[in-house]
């Protein structure tokens, strides 16, 4: 693999300013948040990757447990602002955050010991990015879903209500917005299984290839960990989902709007 | 199980009860309402009529009690509570393509007693008139049987004849499965027509009105 050097990367930043300096005289805010953005990633990924350093220097299950939940609260407060409607107070942070646990702790464990099988399993090499890649993706899964359940119930609250007094039970009154939610967050998942390879080649792939992997054996990577990314969606989505609209009702299957926000 | 006294004609509970039942704009309201009775309640928006209606059918928190023939709502299970006591709101939904999707049982509609006929099934929702939808919103809401109707402003959107129609088939319901009717309408004649109690609200207490007699 062909190290970067620090001028490297400068002959790079050296594109991002003059985009910079060309949008400023269409819009001068615009060149700000360019640069702005630029040094946030070159700041936030030296120091993941100081961390990562010494992570993989120090392989303890304490330490990778430790990484592995700020990595699960911080996607969690993430899934929380990008809906427009959540749920109040503590429950709108705890919905994502539990169904991103359960799913990505569970395909992620369960990737690292019957599949990959290193020894130590937690090995940080393998559990970190593998976590790291199904946190991003079910996190938007969960919070595209959410998000549609919640501002749908919002929306149709009246035909909900029509059929709750029609005698529908609350899971049948709110089971099409359910199943609309659900599709929408597994939808970006599919999307890119559809299109990997012929219309996009996959980042993880094309990195592994960049360090010198063989391509077969970077593909079958990337299959591994689109079908995880799937398992993940899926479960998160779901559980998400499943949690969340039983919570827009109370225990008399009322719909309480007044949970969210 | 019952605090309040019972029917004096029939020795039973009466059919729906409401006990201190209060909601933000509107209560405590205790009122009795026997199988077969028609009550009527008036005034002006916002003075919590349709809040005391969602109350009853139990769509929304409230303090006091409703029951069915002695028995508390919390006792039934909330979807047999709501097809029990039926509450047909003043816009109705529809949420399928076509109007019989809405409809549980194949059974026939007496679509002619309500002024409609069987090409109004055939037709997409969307094209439907607000005065047709409500019409056969109250056949479907009458579809489940309930011995409690809870009418708000049933008539709203219809033509007088078609009024006349639709509190016909009320008053046929109520005789035939001897179901208990609290009817919210701003129309002081309709309620002379169709009720034996009728209520005004004022500051969010039911005040009993003299029924004038049908002209």
């Amino acid at each position: 693999m062909i190290i970067l050097s620090v001028a490297d990367l400068a002959i790079a930043a050296t594109l991002v300013l003059l985009l910079a300096l060309l949008s400023l005289r269409m819009h001068p805010d615009l060149g700000r948040q360019l640069v702005f953005a630029a040094l946030r990633t070159a700041i936030q990924l030296s120091l993941i990757g100081l961390v990562l350093k010494v992570l993989f220097e120090n392989a303890s299950l304490l330490w990778v447990t430790l990484m592995a939940s700020v990595m699960l609260l911080i996607a969690g407060r993430e899934v929380m602002v990008r809906q427009e409607r959540r749920f109040r107070g503590w429950w709108g942070y705890a919905v994502g955050t539990f169904s991103m646990f359960v799913s990505s702790f569970v395909v992620t464990i369960f990737a690292l010991t019957v599949i990959l099988g290193d020894d130590p399993w937690y090995t940080p090499q393998y559990a970190i990015p593998l976590l790291g890649m199904l946190l991003g993706n079910t996190m938007n899964g969960i919070s595209i879903a959410m998000d549609r359940l919640t501002q749908t119930a919002w929306e149709q609250a009246r035909t909900i209500e029509a059929r709750l007094m029609l005698g529908e039970r609350a899971d049948e009154a709110i089971a099409d917005i359910r199943r609309q939610a659900i599709r929408s967050g597994m939808i970006p998942i599919i999307n890119a299984m559809a299109a990997a390879g012929v219309i996009s080649l996959p980042g993880m792939m094309t990195g592994q290839i960049l360090a010198g992997a063989a391509p077969l054996d970077a593909v079958k990577y990337q299959i591994l960990i689109m079908f995880l990314i799937a398992a993940g969606t899926g479960l998160g989505t779901l559980a998400a989902i499943a949690v969340g609209s039983r919570h827009l009702f109370d225990a008399r299957q009322r719909l309480c709007l007044d949970r969210l926000r | 199980m019952t605090a309040q006294a019972p029917d004096p004609v029939t020795r039973q509970p009466y059919l729906l009860q409401l006990e201190r039942l209060q909601r933000p704009a509107i209560g405590p309201v205790t009122l009795d309402v026997a199988a077969g009775e028609c009550v009527c309640i008036s005034g002006p928006s916002g003075t919590g009529k349709s809040q005391l209606l969602r109350a009853i059918a139990d769509l929304d928190p409230h303090d006091g009690e409703v029951r069915l023939s002695g028995h508390a709502a919390a006792a039934i299970t909330p979807p047999e509570w709501r097809r029990q006591v039926g509450l047909l709101p003043p816009e109705s939904s529809w949420w399928l393509p076509r109007v019989p999707d809405h409809f549980h049982s194949g059974a026939p509609l007496p679509l002619a007693e309500v002024g409609l006929t069987e090409a109004i099934l055939e037709q997409p929702v969307a094209r439907l008139s607000s005065g047709e939808k409500q019409r056969l919103a109250l056949l479907r809401l009458l579809a489940n049987q309930p011995r409690v109707l809870l009418l708000d402003e049933p008539t709203a959107n219809l033509d007088p004849e078609n009024t006349r129609r639709v509190e016909a088939m009320i008053a046929a319901y109520r005789e035939s499965r001897e179901a208990a009717v609290i009817w919210v309408s701003h129309d002081r004649e309709q309620a002379a027509r169709v009720c034996e109690r009728h209520y005004a609200v004022v500051d969010g207490a039911l005040q009993l009105q003299a029924v004038e007699s049908p002209a």
